[in-house]
Order: C-alpha cells, then sequence, then structure tokens
C-alpha cells in the first residue's frame, strides 16, 4: 500500500506535515510506503491522507488530524480500511473533483512532485521527446496555432502568434520567460502548478524556447512562495542531471539553461516590461509599448513572455493534438482554465473547467454555493484589474469575450465570491488601496488618479459622502483608463466601474442615508441592545471602552449612540446575541 | 555617507564574490544580504553600490521599490499578515485590529519587547484557508481575532521559558 499526504503550501499550512510526521514511525515495518504530493486543490478538506493499492486509489481521508495517525496505520496494517470511513471523503465533496476537466492540473495531487521519476511515469518528457525528434520550430508553432491556446496571465493573448513574433525577430540571443509573479490577490493557480508539478512547466517551457529559438530561459517567481521555489529548484537540477535541461538535450542540438528569479515583492511586476526590468535588477516600472518583448525584451533582445499556467498546457497539446484541445471550450476561447475559487464558497479550492461553463456552474455546483446558507450577492474576477459580477448575470459563461462584455475580465483566475455581508463600496476602497500603494508611481493619471479615487471611496465609506461623489469618480476612471501608461492603471478603474454598474445603489445609501447596507462600513453602523435578549449581565458595559452602556444588573442595557465608538466590543463580548447592528 | 557604518561588511564577500560580476543581479545580492543582516543597513546599501558599479543612488531605489527589502531592523519574529482579496472578505482587518492591539503597535512597527514585526502583504497564496498569517516560516489559517492572538501568545509563552 501507498499512503500518500498532500503537501502544498496549504496541505502545510491546514497540518499536513503534523500528520506526516506523526504517521512516519508508525508505519516503519509495515511495508506501506508513505510519500507525499502536491496541491489536491480541494483544500476545504486538508490535510488530505490517500491510500493507494497498485496505483488504485481504495479511500481518501479528508481533515485529517496527527490523532488519526494510529487509527490509519492500524487499518493499514491489518488490511482492512473501513474503521477509516469516518474519516472518508463524502460523495457529494467528491463531486467537487469528478465535476473539473483537469488538462494543466492534471497531475497536481496526484503525483510526487519531488520525484523526476513519477513524472516520467505520467508520459512526463515524451511531448519534448516528441518536439525534439519530429517537429520543426514552425509544427510547434502550427500546432500551438490549432489548440487555440491564449495566454493565461490575464490578457488572453494567442500564444502562437508571441511565439511565432518571437521566432521571426532579428538575433541569435533570445530569452523565454515564464511569468510566476502572480500577483492577483486571492489567486494561486500557479503556485499549485509549480509546488505539484514543477516538471511540467519546464517541459513546457523547453518546448516554447525550442519553438523560439532561446538557449536561455527564466522563471520569476514571486518572493511569497518559497516551497515553489524549493520544488523547482530541485526539479531543474534533476531534469539537468537526466539530459532533460541544459546541454545537448535528449541527445539533439537543443541546448537551454534555466534559472529562477526570486521576484521581491511589487504587483507591478507581474506586467512583462516591468517584469523584465526587474529581471535587470532595476526597479520594475513599465516600459512603453511598442516595442514589444518579442523585438526588444530582455537585455533588448527578443524575449517571449508567458504565464505559468499557458506552460502548463503545452505538453498535453503536443501529445493529444491542438484539435483536441480546440475540441473544448467556445467559439472564441479554447480549452480549460482553471480558477482559484475562495471567499464566501463553501468548497474553495482549484477548479480547472471547459471555457464555457457558466460562473453559476463553478459557485454553485461545484463549490456548493454561499457558506451559511447566506445570499450570493457578488463574484470578482480578475483581482485589482478585474471587476464584480453580480447574482443576475451568474448565467454568463466562461470566455474571454462574454466576461469582458460584463465589465470584469476572465483574468489569471482569482475567483473571489462575496455574500450579502461584503459592501460593494468598500471592496472597490480595497482594490484602490491595493493599487495607490502598488502603482510605480511613473505616471502622473495612475499615481494620482488612483489616490484621488481612494480618497473619495474613503470618505464614502466613513460616512462622509458627498452628492456628486459617483459623478466623479466616474470621469476620474474615465481619465485614467485613457491615460495610464500601462495595464496596472488602465484596468485598476474597473472595480469601481463594475460596483457603480451593478451596485449602484449601495453607492447611493451610503452617501445619502449614510448607511451601509451590508452592515460593514463600521462609520455607518448603528448598535442597539435587543431588550428581550439581554439578561442584564453587565459584561457589554463593562467591556465598553467609551462607557456608552448603561444598565441595572439584570435589567436590559441600552446603548448611547452619541456616546457609541462603533468597535463592536459588546457585540462580541455578548453571550446572548442581544447586541444588533444595522 | 552615514552615520551608522557599523556593520560587519566582511559578511558581504561571499555574496559579491558570487555575484557582483553577473549582470541584473542586484536584486538577488539586496536579497541575500537582507538574509545575512536582518535588513538593508545604509553601510550595506553602499558596500554593495560600490561593488557593482551603481550609484548608491539605484541601489537605494531597488531597496526602496519591492517591499520585501526592509531599512530598519525587523523583531525576532516576522508576522506576515495577509490582507488579500480572500482573506479581506473572510475578515482580515479584524484579524489586524486584534493583532495590532495585542501587541500594541501598528503595521511596519515592532513591539516594545523586538519580538514582533507586524507586516501586512496581499495574498500568501493560502486563500482557501482565509484570513492567512505567516509567521517566519509557519502559516496559520482560519483565523479568527481570539486566534490569532492565542498563537501570538503561544510564541511570547515559549520565548520566556
Ligand atoms: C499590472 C499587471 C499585473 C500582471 N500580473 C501578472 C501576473 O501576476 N502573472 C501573469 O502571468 N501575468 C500578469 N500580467 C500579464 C502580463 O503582462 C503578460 O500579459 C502575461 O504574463 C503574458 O503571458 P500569457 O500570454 O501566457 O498570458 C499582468 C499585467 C498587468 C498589467
Ligand atoms: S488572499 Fe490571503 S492568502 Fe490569498
Amino acid at each position: 500500500m501507498r499512503i500518500v499526504i498532500g503537501e502544498g503550501s496549504c496541505g502545510i499550512a491546514a497540518g499536513a506535515q503534523k500528520v506526516y510526521d506523526a504517521l512516519a514511525p508508525l508505519l516503519e515495518n509495515t511495508g506501506a510506503r508513505l510519500g507525499i504530493t502536491g496541491c489536491i486543490g480541494m483544500c476545504f478538506l486538508e490535510p488530505i491522507v490517500d491510500i493507494y493499492e497498485k496505483g488504485l486509489l481504495l479511500k481518501r481521508l479528508v481533515r485529517v488530524t496527527p490523532d488519526d495517525a494510529a487509527a490509519i496505520a492500524d487499518a493499514v496494517k491489518s488490511d482492512d480500511l473501513s474503521p477509516l470511513d469516518r474519516l472518508a471523503i463524502t460523495d457529494e465533496d467528491k463531486s467537487f473533483l469528478d465535476r473539473q476537466t483537469r488538462i494543466a492540473l492534471r497531475h497536481c495531487g496526484v503525483i510526487d512532485p519531488e520525484d523526476l521519476n513519477a513524472y516520467l511515469d505520467v508520459d512526463g518528457y515524451k511531448a519534448l521527446d516528441k518536439v525534439l525528434h519530429t517537429m520543426s520550430q514552425d509544427d510547434v508553432i502550427a500546432e500551438i496555432k490549432t489548440s487555440g491556446l491564449a495566454g493565461r496571465g490575464g490578457a488572453g493573448f494567442p500564444t502562437w502568434f508571441k511565439w511565432n513574433a518571437a521566432k521571426n525577430a532579428a538575433g541569435d540571443e533570445k530569452y523565454l520567460i515564464c511569468n510566476a509573479d502572480e500577483g492577483d490577490p486571492g489567486a494561486f493557480m500557479d503556485r499549485a502548478v509549480i509546488e505539484s508539478d514543477p516538471h511540467l512547466l519546464i517541459e513546457g517551457m523547453l518546448i516554447a524556447a525550442y519553438a523560439i529559438g532561446a538557449k536561455e530561459a527564466f522563471v520569476y517567481v514571486r518572493a511569497e512562495y518559497p516551497l515553489a521555489i524549493v520544488r523547482l529548484q530541485k526539479a531543474i537540477a534533476d531534469a539537468t542531471a537526466k539530459g532533460y535541461l541544459g546541454d545537448n538535450i535528449l541527445g539533439t542540438d537543443f541546448c537551454c539553461r534555466l534559472r529562477i528569479k526570486a521576484g521581491a515583492g511589487a504587483f507591478v511586476c507581474g506586467e512583462e516590461t516591468a517584469l523584465i526590468e526587474s529581471l535587470e535588477g532595476s526597479r520594475g516600472m513599465p516600459r512603453l509599448k511598442p516595442p514589444f518583448p518579442a523585438e526588444k525584451g530582455y537585455e533588448n533582445k527578443p524575449s517571449n513572455i508567458n504565464n505559468v499556467e499557458t506552460f502548463a498546457n503545452v505538453s498535453w497539446i503536443i501529445l493529444n493534438g491542438g484539435e483536441a484541445f480546440a475540441a473544448m471550450g467556445t467559439e472564441t476561447s479554447k480549452g480549460t482554465k482553471v480558477f482559484a475559487l475562495t471567499g464566501k464558497i463553501k468548497r474553495g479550492g482549484l477548479v480547472e473547467i471547459p471555457m464555457g461553463l457558466t460562473l453559476r456552474d463553478v459557485i454553485f455546483n461545484i463549490g456548493g454555493g454561499i457558506r451559511e446558507n447566506k445570499r450570493f450577492k457578488a463574484v470578482q474576477l480578475g483581482g485589482p484589474s478585474g471587476g464584480c459580477i453580480p447574482e443576475a448575470l451568474l448565467d454568463t459563461v466562461i470566455d474571454y469575450k462574454a466576461l469582458s462584455a460584463t465589465g470584469a475580465i476572465m483574468g489569471s483566475g482569482g475567483m473571489v465570491v462575496m455574500d450579502e455581508t461584503t459592501c460593494m463600496v468598500n471592496m472597490a476602497r480595497f482594490f484602490l488601496d491595493f493599487t495607490t500603494k502598488e502603482s510605480c508611481g511613473k505616471c502622473v493619471h495612475c499615481r494620482i488618479g488612483t489616490k484621488r479615487m481612494y480618497e473619495i471611496l474613503t470618505r464614502i465609506t466613513e460616512g462622509e459622502g458627498r452628492p456628486g461623489d459617483i459623478e466623479l469618480l466616474e470621469e476620474l476612471c474615465d481619465a485614467i483608463r485613457s491615460g495610464a501608461l500601462c495595464g496596472l492603471g488602465q484596468t485598476a478603474p474597473n472595480p469601481v466601474l463594475t460596483t457603480i454598474k451593478y451596485f449602484r445603489d449601495e453607492y447611493e445609501a451610503h452617501i445619502n442615508e449614510k448607511r451601509c447596507p451590508a452592515g460593514e462600513c463600521a462609520a455607518l453602523r448603528t448598535y442597539t441592545i435587543n431588550k428581550d435578549a439581554c439578561r442584564g449581565c453587565t459584561l457589554c458595559a463593562k467591556k465598553c471602552p467609551v462607557g456608552a452602556i448603561t444598565g441595572a444588573v439584570k435589567e436590559p442595557h441600552a446603548i448611547d449612540a452619541d456616546k457609541c465608538i462603533k468597535c463592536g466590543q459588546c457585540k462580541t463580548v455578548c453571550r446572548f446575541g442581544a447586541v444588533e447592528v444595522r | 555617507m552615514c552615520d551608522c557604518a557599523k556593520s560587519d561588511l566582511t559578511l558581504l564577500d561571499g555574496i559579491l564574490a558570487e555575484y557582483a560580476s553577473v549582470r541584473g543581479s542586484l536584486i538577488t545580492i539586496l536579497q541575500k544580504a537582507q538574509d545575512v543582516y536582518g535588513y538593508l543597513p545604509t553601510d550595506v546599501l553602499y558596500r554593495v553600490a560600490q561593488a557593482t558599479g551603481n550609484t548608491p543612488a539605484k541601489v537605494m531605489g531597488v531597496a526602496t521599490f519591492y517591499t520585501q527589502f526592509r531599512l530598519t531592523p525587523v523583531g525576532k519574529h516576522l508576522i506576515m499578515l495577509c490582507k488579500g482579496t480572500a482573506c479581506h472578505v473572510n475578515g482580515a482587518d479584524a484579524v489586524e485590529k486584534a493583532i495590532c492591539e495585542e501587541l500594541k503597535i501598528k503595521d511596519g512597527e515592532t513591539s516594545e519587547d523586538g519580538l514582533f514585526s507586524l507586516k501586512t502583504v496581499a495574498c500568501l497564496g493560502c486563500c482557501s484557508l482565509s484570513p492567512v498569517m505567516m509567521i517566519d516560516e509557519d502559516t496559520y489559517g482560519s483565523l479568527t481575532p481570539t486566534k490569532a492572538v492565542e498563537i501570538i501568545r503561544n510564541i511570547r509563552k515559549e520565548a520566556a521559558v
């Protein structure tokens, strides 16, 4: 038997390593092998322990704790797994995976990411072998063109076109770059791929390097992903040792070196020209385009940049043919897309689905809907460059064009679900806070414009909104969108524009009635005590930092609204749920 | 120059020998230097500038551009509290408030006993466990204000014994 524990960053954060450490000594001399795998994608069930026999998954145990280790070891020793049924995944939860179509994630949570042989066992490096021995550069590009693969980093630009431009660019010295900066907060698809299947990324990159004629490649990984860096380093070393990377790869003339560059924490470095500046060791300030990186990129040499997930699809396309890939999806968007489903969702994790499903399919069918059976309010796609899509548009299909038509974007795959308790004005403020901090400062529209928008949004959430603020925001959005230098500024208005478009009533309630319908904006809340529920225990009165609560022992208490600073401590301490917030 | 030229600059020798002549390595050098010193003292920045043939202004420019670099020392434990989208939606603000009250510091500051520094970041990539924080190498998920304070108190207790 083989016991496998899911050890991606989130599994480890949920306690997977502790489970491993508890199991390891107990399984010694039992004949069972203990191993690890990457991210299974069912983050809501971590830590997950899989029991395999002859490559077959016998049982998947979920939310395992170190205390369960003894029971697991006993069951394995006695060859009777039935006592573990209490830990087994339910059919309902299983459907989270069964309803997906996995290409980029096909080995995630299946193979050991630290073992090259495990990758070879699942046809690893076969696509590279095929490319190097039977395909020309143009053949590869043609196959990618047939597949319809588009960039998964956000903009959705056709991958073959970029490769072709880089291949045709003048000069011998060319560079291939993988964008693993994954700056969109709420997104972790790229991290999962690198942590769970690093060789898949390497193989995809090598095929691309061959197609464009690059001998040097970089992976630019964000600093917050230490585990991804460690696993990728090991994969590079192993692949180099076995001749899949380096000089004369697989006995051919093709040589390619791959290096990791760790980012240093700047969202704008996800933008391709800023990323190149950062690779060169400078401040990550975007350059004006054109010239595009395909002509003048790293060190002013022709360069091609793709996202991690884009590369993760390449070997599958080579092995199965571009047509098989293009058979999935819609007229304008082919293949699958990975989303990181998070927020107020019941079943959060990694979801890979064919393009063309609806948002409702993903959020309700796969994700199981909203936690605590609250009401769905909006879903945020595309992070700081994207927008919030309301309930009325849940049947929008997942496709670059259809999503853009809503005012949001496909983005890199962050999908944050919000319920009725999330204030949409505050959400817009949250994103503008982010963009003002991350604006590199090079152009005035972005540097100052986002700041002004942030100030206006802040005053609205603090109850100081003025008539005309919405129109002022719209005017600023317009100016920033057309005046900013790079994608960061040009798309920064999106969170504001979509929330105004779909949740204008919330803005108006804040401005005109000084009311936050979601009850999230502290300054607009009012706290009262429900006389029938209050037992007069005096706890809240003792806790109140400003002495706003009065009342006799065993008598209902009351809050003086003029004194109340809305800190919420009374609500936290009340054991009878008597403090009400509006 | 600066008035604080006290760092042991020989600690940089190995790093500079390996990277100073490699094109585009400034960020890597600063990252390694920060690993050594815990932060980037001004005299270290000058030394890096001199060894790499950059102006001090360029080195300072890079060091202040990226959020990873610190120009002041940090406490024994670095708390990185995520305020990314998923964590925001799931209540990171309340967790931040509780941590700040417990340690009597604001974002970017160090507690009086020098044990903890707090830094808010945008997304640690563990969004499904949001709200999330990282203390040194360990990640803690599904935080509540109470849980976060408990974790900090436990570390403090361990430090006391
Ligand atoms: C502000 C900004 C941030 C970006 N962040 C990322 C990122 O984190 N990861 C990514 O792959 N692309 C990001 N992009 C898109 C890249 O500029 C580029 O289009 C992409 O890496 C190209 O790869 P693809 O064609 O495979 O999508 C960002 C763009 C902008 C404007
Ligand atoms: S948003 Fe906090 S970990 Fe991603």
